[in-house]
This record gives structure tokens, C-alpha cells and sequence, in this order.
């Protein structure tokens, strides 16, 4: 546009390019400070949502809540799960429900970017000048931040219950980094699934199907030592175990291997990030 | 124009084009053999498309006729199997990005999100464009402003009417200031006065930029009132283009352009089956829904 009219913003010129278009170069930095920039403006989307309507967080705290008041009283009373260093049972579970709370709320985004899809939403995302990888990163990231916060009421509620918890800060900016990561992957198997099945439905199911084998399989209930050989197998291939291991080691201060477990979740993000990416394309057809 | 010939088994009506835009650098938009097939079928056919800088000018045809996927290479959703886009001289397929930056989209369905205020629905739009942090509230109330939406803004979107939404759509697509103005079907599902308020709002936008527009629209009227030339798209192919009141001229004093319409397109209105029918239906429900 070169004539403003009023009321109308006029034309930023990054690069002039005759037309009085914006046209900022195309730099490797530039790229990278677009793809920091729209997961910014993703994550402040979901923090925005988030403040406009709390119910979600209320209403998903109830089954955490449920795990660690019904599952994790009792199996600490009966003593039947060997936990490392002889740690009470309910100390041993909370991070597994974090863990579990945080997949949870990133299985939904498949689910909610086909609904985006369905909504025109997605296609008007997707003419902005944000590359596929930057616009899956910024949902993934998203899905972080909103696990972040409720991460933040299943600490609140294991402390209530008088899970002895880390007070060193930077464990928990640490754990929460952790809970970022895995709600990334997680969103991004999610979104990737959502490229394939392309209807709700499908992955509706497909979510519930993998969902708790998720969880069951992964070292949030009980350590995988006791696991079945073949169980074992499954449990190492799963992100989530490492998730958790992460979360118990900065929280409750069991023994871990954090190296690992944060390498395991960077390259398991950025597998889902290119894998959701290319198949975001399906999605706008 | 260049008057009725025959292109094969529907007669094509096509206006001269100007010779001195050859590479579309002159023009906003330039389609040359343009051409997407999904599996065996082909949805747009070869397609040969200008359209000046300023000027309003509408896709029109019935369903299926190829309008939504045209719009989706030329948005650079779909890379096109065959031909060329260029807006403003750049390549679509190639540079996707900088095609984008000169593009504001209004998608058919309502579309903004009804879970966010909508000044948070127009910042959103402002970030992806990259408008810069300095200048971004400023843009932000001007769009706002430009759409009458100042008011409303601070609210959330579900509690806002399917005319206030549109107007909503345009300010998020007008934040950016693009070049080019692609709407696709921006009256569908308003009543009457929504209708002719979206328009008169748009209207305003035209008489005061010299922004390119491109809408689809089912609404002959609207076509005949806002549009400077249109195209009548049928089965992936363009069966005549040129002003409306050229259009109407070839087939009589008294022709409407339904008329036109039914006669380039092979039917009639009645074809049109998305429009009262059961995915119309479908469709203003699960709006109904989303916006609680």
C-alpha cells in the first residue's frame, strides 16, 4: 500500500522494494529471530486464553488431584511399589503426575489444530509469513507454557499433601524447562498424528489409544526396574520415562541422569517439530 | 474484449489484456497456465488471470468451479502443479514468504478466535507480520479504527455479532497494510444489514488506499455493485472476464449479471449447492459453536 488511508496503518519498510512493501531480508538471522518471534507470540496467545478463562486449570487439577489424594495415599500405605532410597511412595509419584498432567493438556493440540483447521483458523495462520517448522514450535512451546502453569497446581497440591519437594530455585527453573520439552514432543506427536488422521474423530480415538499406554509404559507409577523385560523395553523408548526421571531427580532429588534425559527430550522435540512441520501442509489441502 | 469464441464446449468471453504487463510487474496479480489437480481431477485448468494494481476484481463461479483452490496457490497454500503466480512481480511458489508479507487473507469462515479480545486478535496479526514493537499499538487502534471496531475491541470475541466478526477479519488483515486484499466469500452467513455493512466499510478502505482487492463471492449483487471487473470461473477454467456492465452487455440491454452468471457458467444459481445447503448448514453450526 503506498497511500494511507485514514484510519488505515501505513506500510512498514524493512527493505524498499519499490512497491513500499515490507520485505525484510531473508538472513539465517533473520529466520532465527522469526522463529523466536512467533514462538513468543504463540506462548502469549496461550497466556492470554489462559487469563481470559481459568475453568480449564480448575477443572484439570481435579484428576491429578484424584491420582496423588486416592492412587498415591494408598499404595503409600501398603508399601507395595519399591521406591529409591526407601522415599515415601507419594514423593515418588507426584512428578509422575506431573509428568502425566503435562501430556495430557499437549495430546489435546492435535485435536485443537484440526478444530483450528476446521475453523479457517490454520489457513489464515498459515498466510502470514511464519515458516511451518516456526508456526508448529510456537504451538509446541505453547503447549508448554500451559502445561507450565499446571505443573505449577500439582507442585502446589504434592506440598499440600506434604511431598517434601526441592527449595533451590534453579531446580525448578530446571524441572520446568523439562515440562516445556516434554509437552513440545508431545504436542508435536500429537499434531503430527493430526497430519495423518486429518478428522477429529480419527484422533480422537487414536489420542485415547495411545495416551495411557503412554503413561503405563513409562517409569511414572513405578520404576521400571520392576517393569516385565519386554515392558522395559517400551518404557526406555518412551520420552515420558525420561521426563519423569528428569522431574524426580530436580524435585525430589531421586537419582537421575539429567544429561540424558534432556538431550532424549531436545532431539525427540525436534524430530516431532520436523516431522508435525511436514505434514502440516496436508492439514491446509 | 475481445468478444465470444469458442474454447471448447463452453463458449469463453475474455477482455484484451495490456499489453505493457507482460511479466506482471505492472500488475498486482498475474496467473499465466495455472493448474491443480487432486488425483484425477482437475480442479483449476490452465488458468490465465490479471488483475491491475487498485483495482476490485471478482472471482466468481459456482461450486467446485476452482475459485477456493485459485485463492489457496495464490495465497501460497498450494504450489501450483503448472503455470506461474506472481504478486507484484514475485514469484509465488518460489518466494512464498515475501508473497505473504504483501497479502491481507479473509477466509470464508469466521475465523477469529473467540476465545481472545479483539484488540488481542488484531496484536496477534500485527506480531506475525512483524510489525515492529514501537510501532505496533499505534497499528493496532488504526485498524481497529478503520473497521469501527475501537469500541468493541476490549471485549471478547465470542460476544461479538457474524458482522462484527468480518469487520474484526478485515482489521486483523489490514494491520499489515498489504497490497493486495484477498476475501473469500466475505459476505456468507451475514444477514442483509451486515452484509451492507462489511461492504460499505470495505467500499471506504478502496476509496481512500489504492490496496488491490480480490474476493469470491456467491452474491451476484455484490459483484455488480463493488467489483471493477470480474471472472467467471466453470469446471477449473475461466469462462469470461471484464466489467460487469461489459458482461451484461453482450447478452442484452435488460441482462442481469445472474444472467451472466448462468450463462458462462453452464447453470444456474441453483447450482450452487454449498450455499443453503446441508454444509452451508453444517458449516454456520459448528460456527455457532465454536463462538459459543
Amino acid at each position: 500500500m503506498t497511500s494511507a488511508a485514514p484510519g488505515v496503518p501505513p506500510a512498514v519498510s524493512a527493505e524498499p522494494s519499490g512497491l513500499g512493501i515490507a520485505l525484510p531480508p531473508d538472513t539465517p538471522l533473520a529466520i532465527a529471530r522469526r522463529l523466536v518471534s512467533r514462538v513468543g507470540t504463540l506462548c502469549w496467545v496461550e497466556l492470554r486464553k489462559i487469563r481470559h478463562d481459568r475453568s480449564e486449570l480448575y477443572t484439570r487439577a481435579i484428576q491429578p488431584a484424584l491420582w496423588l489424594l486416592i492412587y498415591g495415599e494408598v499404595f503409600t500405605k501398603i508399601h507395595a511399589i519399591p521406591t529409591p532410597g526407601g522415599i515415601p511412595y507419594l514423593a515418588y509419584l507426584a512428578p509422575g503426575i506431573l509428568a502425566q498432567s503435562a501430556l495430557f493438556i499437549a495430546i489435546f493440540y492435535g485435536i485443537q489444530i484440526i478444530w483450528e483447521r476446521d475453523a479457517g483458523v490454520l489457513t489464515k495462520l498459515m498466510v502470514t509469513p511464519t515458516p511451518r517448522a516456526a508456526l508448529i514450535s510456537g504451538k509446541a512451546f505453547a503447549a508448554g507454557v500451559r502445561s507450565i502453569v499446571q505443573a505449577t497446581v500439582v507442585v502446589v497440591l504434592s506440598a499440600i499433601l506434604g511431598v517434601t519437594l526441592t527449595d533451590d530455585p534453579l531446580r525448578y527453573v530446571g524441572a520446568a524447562c523439562i515440562v516445556v520439552l516434554g509437552s513440545a514432543f508431545f504436542s508435536c506427536l500429537s499434531m503430527t498424528i493430526a497430519g495423518i488422521a486429518l478428522s477429529r474423530d480419527r484422533l480422537m480415538g487414536i489420542g485415547q489409544a495411545i495416551t495411557m499406554p503412554l503413561f503405563f509404559s513409562s517409569s511414572a507409577l513405578y520404576p521400571e526396574r520392576i517393569m516385565p523385560g519386554w515392558l522395559q523395553v517400551i518404557s526406555k523408548c518412551n520420552p515420558l520415562s525420561y521426563e519423569v526421571d528428569a522431574l524426580r531427580g530436580l524435585l525430589v532429588g531421586t537419582p537421575a541422569h539429567l544429561g540424558l534425559d534432556f538431550i532424549v527430550l531436545i532431539v525427540a522435540t525436534i524430530a516431532g517439530v520436523t516431522a508435525s512441520a511436514a505434514l502440516l501442509p496436508r492439514l491446509a489441502r | 474484449m475481445t468478444g465470444p469464441h469458442n474454447g471448447g464446449r463452453t463458449t469463453t468471453i475474455t477482455e484484451a489484456e495490456p499489453a505493457a504487463a507482460d511479466h506482471g510487474l505492472g500488475s498486482a496479480v498475474v496467473c499465466a497456465g495455472l493448474t491443480y489437480r487432486f488425483g484425477a481431477h482437475t480442479a483449476v485448468n490452465h488458468v490465465d488471470l490479471r488483475i491491475e494494481r487498485g483495482e476490485t476484481f471478482g472471482l466468481l463461479g459456482p461450486n467446485g468451479a476452482g475459485k477456493t483452490t485459485t485463492i489457496r496457490m495464490l495465497t501460497t497454500l498450494l504450489k501450483p502443479m503448472e503455470g506461474t503466480i506472481s504478486v507484484h512481480g514475485v514469484n509465488a511458489a518460489e518466494e512464498p514468504m515475501r508473497v505473504r508479507r504483501m497479502i491481507g487473507y479473509v477466509p470464508q469462515l469466521l475465523s477469529a478466535d473467540a476465545t481472545l479480545s479483539g484488540r488481542e486478535n488484531v496484536e496477534l496479526f500485527a506480531r506475525l507480520f512483524d510489525v515492529p514493537r514501537h510501532l505496533r499499538r499505534d497499528r493496532v487502534e488504526s485498524a481497529l479504527a478503520a473497521m469501527g471496531m475501537t469500541e468493541p475491541a476490549g471485549r471478547l470475541v465470542k460476544t461479538y455479532s457474524g458482522g462484527m466478526i468480518r469487520r474484526l477479519e478485515l482489521a486483523q488483515a489490514l494491520v499489515s497494510s498489504p497490497s493486495l486484499l484477498v476475501l473469500d466469500e466475505p459476505t456468507v452467513g451475514l444477514d442483509p444489514i451486515a452484509r451492507t455493512d462489511v461492504w460499505e466499510y470495505i467500499a471506504a478502505l478502496r476509496a481512500s488506499t489504492d490496496m488491490t482487492v480480490l474476493m469470491t463471492t456467491h452474491y451476484m449483487d455484490e459483484a455488480d455493485t463493488y467489483c471493477d471487473r470480474i471472472a467467471l470461473m466453470h469446471a477449473g477454467s475461466i469462462r469470461a472476464t471484464g466489467t460487469p456492465g461489459l458482461l451484461k452487455a453482450t447478452l442484452g440491454e435488460s441482462a442481469t449479471l445472474d444472467d451472466v452468471f448462468r450463462r458462462y457458467t453452464g447453470g444456474t444459481l441453483d447450482d450452487n449447492t454449498e450455499q443453503g445447503g446441508i454444509r452451508d448448514v453444517r458449516r454456520a453450526r459448528r460456527t455457532a459453536r465454536r463462538l459459543g
